[in-house]
């Protein structure tokens, strides 16, 4: 078993019990993969890299509870990011872009790249669209990183709805980019 | 917004994850399916009367444990097709072989029936009705099915869509087994497999459009 395989499940683990550097640590680390495993399959649509990257980012973290842990975190990392790829070049019509094999697993976490590009799609405007009822929840517990209780007095929310809000409209976020591309 | 912060405002604010997420999605799903079922059953078609009679016979109790052996392959590849890289492995298999002994079944009592009888062995008295009937007492678990899905990552659409209907449809069949008169294996071996595939075919048509996530 490699080692980034062991440290990134590792790191899940903690983040899925609410350890949140790990997750962050997770996250990024992640992200890294995830661009050079994007890069190097979309070489003639470099533009959509860094798009592609971010909405694999917000579907793992929508899907993470369909992580077992007994399973190898490469195969379930690297089944989200084909779908997201596929669905993506579905979208595009055009498979005949992809540069690399899509099926090699076993490499997923051999390669990265944390030289980030700028996302042609700004997730900032996107969120602007969501309602108030999940903007809101989102805005202060994720951007401004006050507690749950906080955003329940600060918006005349229930703390359940605050809850129910934010993982909502992370959803709702991620179905927003797939009606605009 | 840099993906970095896109990064730190995923890894901020969570709660611990849902445990058992898949199971307890499933639970409910079978449990409100199940019991749709059999409030359609007994309400529309009626539990046969002689069932206490019926569970006496060794062809009933073989009926309903192919249909039992078929619904857990089912549960099964569902399950496996709501997360991102689980593999099926034996899995199709373990649907294939009830179906395999019971045509083998089915093919040993046509061959060795008079001539005659041959057709009244695969049409029995119901063939007309049994799929659709079995159908119906999917629909509702086959909806439950297909929104536990949604719940979960499935990430190939035309296959969770099928395993999602084979599902509904072998729940639905283990329902319609205590209404249904009929216990010969080429029936149940065309006609109750008919019923669960009808289903299975929505839910591969249905799938790559409902499930998309």
């Amino acid at each position: 078993m490699n080692t980034s395989e062991e440290r990134l499940r590792n790191l899940l683990i903690r983040g899925l019990d609410d350890e949140a550097p790990a997750y962050h640590a997770f996250l990024m680390e992640l992200s890294a993969h995830l661009r050079a495993f994007f890069r190097k399959r979309l070489a003639r649509l470099p533009d959509e890299v860094e798009d592609l990257v971010q909405e694999s980012l917000l579907a793992i973290h929508n899907q993470r509870h369909t992580y077992d842990a007994s399973q190898p975190l490469t195969a379930w990392v690297h089944a989200i990011a084909k779908y997201k790829l596929v669905d993506l070049l579905r979208r595009r019509a055009s498979r005949e872009l992809l540069t690399d094999p899509l099926d090699d697993e076993t490499d997923f976490f051999s390669s990265a790249d944390s030289e980030a590009a700028e996302a042609r799609r700004d997730l900032g405007k996107l969120l602007d669209r969501l309602p108030d009822r999940q903007r809101l929840p989102i805005v202060h517990t994720k951007l401004e990183g006050l507690s749950v209780t906080e955003t329940a007095r600060l918006t005349g929310m229930s703390e359940s709805a605050v809850k129910v809000g934010v993982h909502r409209g992370l959803k709702a976020l991620a179905a927003l980019i797939r009606g605009e591309s | 917004m840099k993906t970095d912060d896109l990064v730190m405002l995923l890894a901020t604010g969570n709660g611990p994850v849902e445990r058992h997420a898949a199971a307890r999605r499933y639970t409910g799903a079978i449990g409100l399916g199940v019991v749709a079922a059999s409030l359609l059953m007994v309400n529309l078609l009626g539990v046969r009367a002689d069932l206490a009679e019926a569970i006496r016979l060794p062809m009933f109790w073989v009926k309903f444990g192919f249909v039992a052996c078929l619904t857990v392959a089912s549960l099964l590849a569902a399950l496996r097709l709501s997360r991102p890289g689980a593999r099926l492995d034996w899995v199709p298999s373990a649907f294939a072989a009830p179906v395999l002994i019971m045509w083998v079944l089915a093919a040993f009592v046509l061959a060795n029936a008079e001539p005659a009888q041959r057709a009244e062995l695969l049409l029995g008295a119901t063939w007309a009705v049994c799929p659709f009937l079995i159908a119906m007492l999917s629909g509702p678990m086959f909806v439950a099915v297909l929104w536990a899905m949604q719940g979960l990552a499935p990430t190939r659409l035309r296959l969770a869509g099928t395993a999602a209907g084979l599902l509904s449809g072998t729940f639905g069949a283990l329902v319609y087994c205590l209404h249904c008169p009929e216990l010969e294996a080429p029936f149940i071996g065309s006609w109750y497999l008919l019923g669960m595939l009808i289903p299975a075919v929505t839910g591969a048509l249905l799938g790559p459009r409902i499930l998309r996530w």
